[in-house]
């Protein structure tokens, strides 16, 4: 079962018809709206809680009225929010009375692939899952079972794994989001940028933006304090092949052939360090290495950069002395989804090394310090020890990962290596649309013995699982306390506003029962939820009816730049920013980021960018009605030249073949001057094919399904997707 | 007596369409139907590119053919700011004012009346701003009195360079774009 | 080049309005139709004519009836609120032609019927013999008669006036925003309503004057036509583009096969040959500008539609 040829994979990825008939009977439309909130209070109600469309954790205020779920509104005490939700937020109510919800656990009752289920109770549900998870660790260990979760609500049932001897825990917000990032910033300050971003946007004076592509990238506060800046004039410089709507707010646009960013960090550093505008001062004070990075970095002229990068020199100079004016209050912004080319790494280490340049780190408009509201723990039973290792990331492949490794963990569940994986548990994740190469994803999932899935809608990893488990929406549920390092201190909670319409539960309650059955009920000394956040919060002097009823309590705010008192520390090897990393020398790593030309499309072919469209959040919010009446398909962005060339029209559609031979969905050509001629765009979440998702089922086409290829960054494990090309197949 | 209307900032919008999501929820605007939505003009050959964005919705214009044109008195001009309402129960959807705007900002709601942007006059009269203004994640939108010269409508429109649309329809629309 | 993307996609709007269907061409060319034929009935006792029992007077009231009813069915078909439609007659609101229009329909009909009563058709008559009576009051009193051809003319040229002014007061909508339409829509109802009576009158000299009358409203529509366009392409950049709808664009070629070419100028050729005695008189002419007629209400009311002041017409 280890190999599954092309058409095999072609085939299991869609639905079966057979398999969609069944599923739709199984699935009627959630009869239970009525049920929500029985008694029916009469007038407008406000509950508090904290939003989950995406991880940036908004404090919301949602309304009732006579019963009814009527809106959600930013919660105006929340430091994220600020009182406004972006529209995924305001949105969110849709996921209450999505039609596509799953509504009962199910277990597959035939070979994977062939999606066909039956409903059953929770009990037999765990039950069933207990027993397979009882096989495999006695078989194997508890070790093989792994778990993929995202988000905080995978925080109880990673306590359930924890306590049944679990080891290998991921998400893909390491390997295929930020990881790469973390790891430059770590690399060089000593320490990650994290989430949300420690960056300082609203003060900076200048922002520079490379792909960051922030008003479509709708990270709420990020794009609240975005909008601030540009109303405060502060100077906008956008790096991107595509003229992104932050493009259009800058000062400078550059308009920058992909892959080749770090060419043009090193010429700008050169421009810097050459016309010595950098802050001596303090990279006197607190650099390393400074020295050897300079005298590497005088090859590195805009001349240089402008054969491969396509950026007029003169324009590398004035940006680059831009930036110089401002300093320290310029803020190069590290970027978020970072796994673009497989040197992912380097290239936000060459970021990092341009903020050291101008001494943003630690200071206002640049990045401040992070402060985070602390409460204990709850006090449960230690965990079993393990005599095994993590396998995500067998001897340290990858030096410098700080996390866990989505990819590793697949590969190890394919390769059997070092120890087998046999059961993945997977919360709140699409797998098939946030992993690259999806042939992968499914050879791996074609070796477990058990693939349970948490979900809300009928996702597309939901269609691979053996046995689904149907959460309650955010909106429905309690989850574990929210205590995000930003500004200021804060805490925040997620409470249940309406009812679950049919037999979904929250996540808590899937992790202690599932507890309970794998007789580990001591895990969970406490009853309800509410018992559990009581006794944290009255540990910290707090109360769950304070919160429930505020939602939002704010702490202390403590300094978080080195003008208001922050001693500036650098918890690198040096104790200092290394400009010079001897770290990564040593582990036989470039000390100075150096550029590598990325390979070329072959003619006729195109790089495949993705990124956000604002109302959608990844492959999770195409069903939701109200988000999918705002955008209910991707486009393929195609510049007018080459739309010229191909004979392609405005609104036609197309389907794109990768250089594996993989074709998308059809997908509509949007023709347009906002990019350039060598790459095409699209957004990333649509093109789903689990067909139990009627809403969104056909829409669009799917990136992921063409990211078959990826580029491992050598440094962390990062996967690299930016590294596809296609071309276009017309629709008759 | 008040003129509401409206000053939205081009330079600060970003597209997101928060303010039209917040207008379903808020009022409960069917699926498929907008009240507000957004326009992107982009003008220019790349690089060189030019983007403005417009969240637009009914102008409530100071000359109103959608008004006028009403056989029944269903579409009229409230007596608070001087918004432009439909009477639902009186509308008998003969389209008329859907014809007459130039803007084409109005409307057959599933129930069979003429729908369209209330500058949610529902909340203002409670002293509340408009679902989409309040929502907007970038501050850019701003509602207020037209006529009182010191509100931030005002004294926007007097310190910044700025542009209704289609002015040349004759309609005096009150929703003003910052550039 | 210029991109311009809109997130709308409201029913009847988007991609490019499209409120009204067929029912309010229908009802436009149906209104124009009767209105034509008021006229002429009024003229026809106006001037007399009535005297001669054939006179085509006392066959246009039923079928006007009959037509005008359908129009205004078609009409209430397109109201999206039916069950509220009584709500036109709780008001009268003198700037909305739409008020207007409810209101001389209400006036329209008692004139029709006040022509149809000087001799009801017999179906009617022998249910209710009361109005042998009302007939014979009627022709007792010349007055009357005169009134009720006066007001036949009036309030038809009001009815057909009135289907143009419609749309012509829709400033939103370059092509319909011309003085010249209800002048057009005016002629074009008394052109088809010249050719059906001449199809259905039995007296040969009335056919002979409204074949000769058809054809002064055919040359008067076309210099109309011309003016309407001239109008608009000497006016706004919206309203030039407007024009080219019908000339270069894409209602060009229904426009000037069906509406000029057999909706007006064949006819006109084919009518004065037959009045001038060169070629016998057949139903093709009155008919080509009857279906002339109607498509040009189709054209006007789809094209003034799809002609729009951001001359955006978004993906
Ligand atoms: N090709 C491609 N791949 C990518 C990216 C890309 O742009 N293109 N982006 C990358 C990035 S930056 C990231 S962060 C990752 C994101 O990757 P994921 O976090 O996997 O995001 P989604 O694809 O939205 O999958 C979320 C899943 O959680 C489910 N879900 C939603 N709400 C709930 C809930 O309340 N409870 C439970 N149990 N489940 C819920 C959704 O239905 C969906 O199946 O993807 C990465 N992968
Ligand atoms: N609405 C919405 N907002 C979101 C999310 C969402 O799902 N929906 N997800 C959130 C998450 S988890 C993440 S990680 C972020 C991701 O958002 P970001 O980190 O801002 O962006 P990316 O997805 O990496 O990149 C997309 C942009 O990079 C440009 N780009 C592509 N290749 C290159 C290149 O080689 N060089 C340069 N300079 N630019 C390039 C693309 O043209 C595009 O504008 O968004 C967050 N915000
Ligand atoms: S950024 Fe938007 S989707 Fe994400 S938590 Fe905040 S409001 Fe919700
Ligand atoms: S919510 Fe604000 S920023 Fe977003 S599209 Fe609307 S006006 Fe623009
Ligand atoms: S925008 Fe249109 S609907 Fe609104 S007041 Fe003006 S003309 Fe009337
Ligand atoms: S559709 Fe309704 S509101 Fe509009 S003109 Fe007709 S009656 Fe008035
Ligand atoms: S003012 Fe109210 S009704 Fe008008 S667009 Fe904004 S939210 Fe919608
Ligand atoms: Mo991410």
């Amino acid at each position: 079962m280890n190999s599954i040829s092309r058409r095999k994979f072609l085939k299991i990825t869609g639905f079966s018809v057979g398999a969609a008939a069944a599923a739709t009977a199984l699935s009627p439309m959630i009869k239970g709206a009525n049920r929500i909130n029985k008694e029916k209070v009469k007038g407008i109600q406000k509950i508090p809680t904290y939003c989950d469309i995406c991880f940036w954790k908004c404090g919301t205020v949602a309304y009732l009225k006579d019963g009814e779920l009527w809106k959600v509104e930013g919660h105006p005490n929340d430091p994220l929010s600020k009182g406004r939700l972006c529209p995924r937020g305001t949105g969110g109510i849709g996921a209450v009375s999505d039609p596509d919800r799953l509504r009962s656990p199910l277990i597959r009752t035939r070979e994977r692939g062939e999606e066909v289920w039956k409903e059953v109770t929770w009990d037999e549900a765990l039950g069933y899952i207990a027993d397979k998870m009882q096989k495999i660790k006695t078989q194997y260990g508890p070790e093989s079972v792994a778990s993929f979760s995202h988000g905080i609500g995978g925080n109880f049932l990673k306590h359930t794994l924890k306590a049944y001897g679990a080891i290998n825990f991921a998400a893909p917000s390491f390997a295929q989001c930020r990881g790469p990032r973390d790891v430059g910033f770590e690399l060089t300050f000593g320490e990650a940028i994290g989430s949300p971003e420690r960056t300082d946007i609203e003060n900076a004076k200048c922002l520079v933006l490379i792909g960051s592509h922030l008003g479509e990238n709708m990270h709420n506060t990020q794009v609240q304090e975005f909008a601030n800046a540009v109303q405060n004039d502060a100077s906008v410089i956008v790096v991107d092949p595509r003229f992104s709507v932050a493009a259009s707010k800058a000062k400078y646009y550059l308009p920058i052939k992909p892959g080749t960013d770090i060419a043009l960090l090193l010429a700008w550093m050169n421009v810097i360090v050459s016309e010595k505008l950098y802050d001596v001062d303090y990279v006197s004070k607190y650099g390393f290495g400074f020295e050897q990075f300079a005298a590497e970095l005088s090859a590195y002229t805009p001349e240089w950069a402008y054969t491969e990068t396509g950026i007029e020199p003169e324009l590398i100079r004035a940006s680059a002395r831009e930036m110089a004016m401002h300093k320290p209050a310029t803020l190069v912004h590290p970027g978020r989804h970072a796994t673009w080319y497989g040197d992912d790494a380097q290239r936000s280490r060459a970021i990092a090394l341009l903020n050291a340049l101008l001494g943003s780190w630690g200071r206002k408009g640049g990045f401040f310090y992070p402060a985070s509201y602390s409460l204990p723990g709850y006090p449960y039973p230690a965990y079993p020890t393990s005599t095994k290792e993590k396998l995500d990331n067998p001897g340290k492949k990858y030096p410098f990962a700080s996390e866990e490794i989505t990819t590793g963990i697949r590969e190890a569940t394919i390769t059997e290596q070092p120890y087998p994986i046999k059961g993945w548990f997977i919360y709140a994740t699409n797998l098939i649309h946030a992993l690259p190469n999806q042939e992968e994803t499914i050879k791996a999932i074609q070796n477990l013995d058990l693939m349970v899935v948490v979900d809300v809608i009928p996702s597309e990893i939901a269609g691979w699982a053996d046995v689904v488990l149907p959460e309650s929406v955010y909106l429905e549920r309690y989850d574990d306390l929210h205590m995000s390092a930003f500004k200021e201190t804060f805490i925040g909670i997620r409470q249940p506003v309406v009812e679950s319409p049919a037999d979904q539960k929250p996540n808590w309650w899937i992790a202690k029962k599932l507890a309970e059955k794998l007789g580990l009920g001591n895990y969970y000394p406490w009853n309800h939820v509410e018992d559990y956040l009581d006794h944290r919060l009255k540990a910290g002097g707090l109360s769950l009816e304070q919160l429930k009823k505020e939602g939002i309590i704010r702490g202390p705010k403590p300094p978080i730049y080195f003008e208001d008192g922050i001693v500036p520390e650098f918890p690198t090897p040096s104790g200092k920013i290394e400009f010079y990393s001897l770290q990564l020398q040593e582990a036989g790593f470039d000390p100075v980021p150096k550029f590598k030309r990325p390979e070329q499309a072959p003619s006729g072919y195109y790089r495949l960018l993705f990124g956000r469209a604002p109302v959608h959040s990844f492959s999770r919010t195409q069903s939701n009605r109200i988000l999918m009446d705002m955008m209910e398909e991707n486009e393929v962005w195609v510049n007018q030249d080459v739309a010229e060339k191909w004979g392609l029209k405005n609104a036609q559609h197309v389907r794109l073949k990768n250089q594996d031979g993989v074709v998308s969905n059809k997908i509509k050509v949007k023709v347009t001057e906002r990019i350039r001629t060598d790459c095409v765009y699209m957004v990333h979440g649509f093109g789903h094919n689990s067909k139990m998702l009627k809403g969104a089922f056909g829409k669009g086409a799917s990136d992921a399904g063409l990211v078959t290829k990826y580029a491992t960054d050598p440094l962390m494990g990062g996967t690299g997707m930016n590294v596809n090309f296609v071309t276009f197949e017309m629709e008759a | 007596m008040a003129r509401y209307g409206m000053v939205i900032d081009t330079k600060k919008c970003v597209g997101c369409m928060d303010c039209v999501v917040a207008c379903k929820t808020e009022n409960n605007v069917p699926e498929g139907h907008n009240r507000d939505w957004i326009v992107t003009v982009a003008n220019g050959k790349f690089p060189d590119v030019n983007l403005e964005i417009q969240s637009q919705r009914c102008n409530h214009c100071d000359n109103t053919p959608c008004v006028a044109c009403c056989p029944t008195g269903a579409s009229h001009v409230h007596d608070v700011g001087g918004v432009v309402l439909v009477e639902h129960n009186m509308c008998i959807g003969c389209k008329a004012c859907l014809a007459a705007c130039p803007y084409d900002a109005r409307f057959v709601h599933p129930d069979g009346y003429a729908d369209k942007c209330t500058f949610c006059i529902h909340s203002v009269e409670k002293g509340e701003l408009p679902a989409c203004v309040s929502v907007c994640p970038t501050h850019c939108m701003y509602f207020g009195d037209l006529d009182d010269p010191n509100s931030e409508v005002s004294k926007l429109i007097a310190s910044r360079k700025n542009h209704p649309l289609i002015p040349e329809a004759g309609t005096k629309p009150r929703i003003f774009y910052l550039t | 080049m210029q991109e311009l993307t809109t997130t709308r996609h409201n029913p009847q709007i988007d991609p490019t309005m499209h409120v009204w269907g067929w029912e309010i061409p229908v009802y436009l060319f149906l209104g124009g139709l009767v209105a034509g034929m008021m006229i002429i009935s009024g003229y026809f006792i106006f001037s007399k004519r009535f005297k001669n029992k054939d006179c085509v007077t006392y066959t246009l009231p039923i079928i006007s009836l009959i037509l005008l009813s359908l129009g205004m069915f078609s009409l209430f078909l397109d109201l999206e609120h039916k069950f509220f439609v009584w709500r036109l007659y709780t008001t009268f609101k003198i700037s909305s032609p739409m008020s207007w229009g409810a209101w001389i329909l209400i006036l329209v009909y008692p004139v029709i019927i006040a022509n149809m009563l000087m001799d009801p058709p017999k179906f009617i008559a022998s249910k209710f013999p009361q109005l042998h009576k009302i007939k014979d009051y009627i022709h007792e009193r010349p007055a009357l008669i005169q009134n009720i051809g006066v007001s036949n003319m009036l309030l038809g040229g009001m009815l057909g006036v009135y289907t143009g002014v419609l749309l012509s007061t829709m400033g939103s909508r370059p092509l319909w925003n011309s003085s010249m339409l209800w002048v057009l829509f005016l002629v074009s109802g008394l052109s088809t309503a010249a050719a059906l009576v001449h199809m259905i009158a039995k007296d040969v000299d009335e056919r002979e004057l409204l074949a000769k009358a058809d054809n002064g409203f055919l040359t008067i529509e076309i210099f109309v036509l011309g003016l309407l366009i001239i109008g608009l392409l000497t006016s706004s950049a919206v309203h030039i583009n407007a024009a080219k709808l019908l000339i270069d664009g894409p209602y060009a070629p229904a426009f000037w096969v069906f509406v000029v070419g057999m909706g007006v100028v064949i006819p006109l050729i084919i009518q004065l040959l037959a009045v001038n005695h060169k070629i016998k008189h057949t139903p093709i002419a009155p008919i080509m500008v009857i279906v002339g007629g109607l498509i040009l209400r189709f054209i006007i009311v789809q094209a003034g539609q799809y002609s729009h002041y951001l001359n955006a017409h978004f993906r």
